[in-house]
């Protein structure tokens, strides 16, 4: 069972993984967007963690509803919102359990992914985080590392497809060559799921 | 790359504290980033509030002030703002009589401004939205996040301030937004690419031979790169790129706008071809605009936009204005 604490390592663990992958991150963003996914990212995941250090709510559901509203106060741009309404929305659909089975995490991570595609228009194969976290999510049936390893192959798949949402939509056929930053960083958040579990 | 910065991560507040010693009749709150005219709120009168990512200056904090916007957002260097700052600018400037968020069509500007308006109405704010999306080089908007917002927000925030001064009712302020964006069409080029803070170096190559067309203001690459053409070149393919989706019957303003470093020297001369290529075209023009106000930070480049007006909007357009990047008539 995943309790408050594994939720919170979660959370820390991607902050870790974003903060060595920022400049990564940026540089994928540079000729397609505006060169700051990174930097954005990195500057609201470091508001989490120092949000998790202050308050520690006691159920999975508060710390992503903490978490997310820690995101849209802080990155700002379309991550913010996203990602926001990505762990606000799981969070919501945990409730208040105390703790969670993978099942359970992938239903409401699901619901999160909904939520995200409602909001920014977004559907499978537009090139945007959407392609990670799909598979991602349909693979945590498996187990944690199968998510991983779906998220970031989901990632690599961006490459030749052509943005419809988001900046790099209006390179149009430009945008044609470059793995997408915003996949590349939902896949780092779905891996954050093993190190969390420690496997 | 050398920048006159300390460092990139306190680029917008020392811009900030920089603003605040230099224009004591705004208020800039530097810790939560909104930059608001002294006298708001203006008893009985709707407000204006816009934002969008730093690196555009004067847009959009250089446009606070009587005549134009109640309150400005700056976000992170092409970074939306977020809701908090927002909700706190809807809140300084709110009189009662409702506020207008002036939106570039950006997915960060758009999904921030819509949160906060549901925040903002929750606390008793009454809140309408317009759209900017001039930008005719994004053409299969099916296909794309639809039109980027650029030039044309000069021209919204300067019309619907002035009928907000004028005491007009929130309902009508959001039509004559709408409809100055309705009327107004831009097209940009590059030069050169710019160089963001965070990042230190071009956001993209661009050889020194050739240019860049159909760009938006974030540094992001244009349509189609092509070799380096004349000024007299680039005035027909930009007004050509515009009249094709916008037929003025009415004369227009004309913003010839700089993208942060090209002088105006060539600025001016860019618009004397412009204003030729509108009297090939028979296009007559009302006023004329020249200058950097729509900016990518030091992106060499300009663009074009014109905004077809009929009295009303000119008479409004005329109204005076008092801020740090457009003043007249006060």
């Amino acid at each position: 069972m995943l309790d408050a604490d594994f939720f919170r390592r979660w959370m820390t663990a991607t902050a870790a993984s974003v903060d060595r992958e920022a400049e990564r991150l940026t540089a994928l963003d540079s000729p397609i967007g505006d060169a700051d996914h990174g930097s954005n990212l990195q500057r609201g995941f470091t508001a989490v963690t120092a949000a998790l250090e202050k308050e520690t709510p006691s159920t999975p559901g508060a710390i992503l509803i903490l978490a997310g509203r820690q995101l849209i106060s802080t990155v700002g741009g379309a991550s913010g919102p996203l990602y926001g309404t990505l762990l606000r929305r799981t969070g919501k659909a945990l409730g208040d359990a105390a703790e969670v089975d993978r099942a359970q995490l992938a239903e409401a991570l699901r619901a999160g992914v909904d939520a995200v595609m409602t909001l920014g228009g977004a559907a499978p194969g537009d090139k945007t985080m959407i392609d990670a976290l799909v598979p991602g999510v349909d693979a945590l049936g498996v187990s944690f590392g199968a998510a991983r390893d779906a998220a970031e192959q989901g990632a690599l798949a961006t490459t030749p497809l052509q943005a419809r949402k988001g900046r790099a939509s209006y390179l149009g056929e430009r945008s044609i060559g470059h793995q997408d930053p915003g996949a590349t960083s939902s896949a780092l958040l779905v891996a954050g799921l093993v190190e969390a579990a420690g496997e | 790359m050398k920048m006159l910065i300390n460092v990139p991560e306190t680029v917008v507040a020392d811009a900030l504290r920089g603003m605040a010693a230099a224009h004591p009749e705004l208020t800039v709150d530097v810790e939560n980033r909104v930059i608001v005219r002294r006298d708001a709120p203006v008893e009985g009168k709707v407000a204006l509030v816009s934002g969008g990512g730093s690196g555009h200056e004067p847009l959009h904090g250089g446009f606070v002030g009587p005549g134009m916007l109640s309150a400005a957002c700056p976000g992170e260097v092409f970074t939306s703002p977020v809701p908090d700052q927002m909700v706190r600018a809807a809140a300084a400037v709110d009189s009662g009589a409702g506020v207008l968020f002036v939106v570039k069509n950006y997915t960060g500007d758009v999904l921030n401004f819509d949160m906060a308006a549901e925040l903002a109405e929750d606390e008793g704010i009454q809140i309408a939205k317009v759209l900017v999306n001039d930008d005719v080089a994004v053409t299969d908007s099916l296909y794309t996040a639809g039109r980027r917002g650029t030039g044309a927000t000069l021209f919204v925030e300067k019309i619907a301030g002035a009928a907000a001064d004028e005491g007009q009712p929130l309902e009508r302020v959001e039509a004559i937004a709408r409809q100055v964006n309705e009327n107004a069409r831009s097209f940009g080029v590059a030069l050169s690419a710019c160089t963001t803070p965070a990042k230190g170096s071009p956001t993209f190559d661009l050889p020194p031979g050739e240019l860049e067309l159909g760009i938006g203001i974030h540094g992001e690459p244009g349509r189609e790169r092509r070799a380096m053409m004349t000024s007299r070149e680039i005035a027909d393919f930009s007004v050509h790129a515009v009249l094709e989706d916008l037929n003025p019957r009415n004369p227009v303003l004309v913003l010839v706008n700089g993208m942060g470093a090209t002088p105006l020297l060539e600025l001016y001369g860019f618009n004397a071809e412009v204003q030729r290529v509108l009297a090939e075209r028979g296009v007559a023009v009302a006023r004329t605009l020249v200058g950097n106000y729509v900016t990518s930070l030091d992106m060499a480049g300009a663009s074009v936009t014109l905004c077809q007006v009929d009295e009303e909007l000119l008479r409004l357009w005329d109204a005076p204005v008092r801020t740090p990047g457009l003043r007249w008539g006060m």
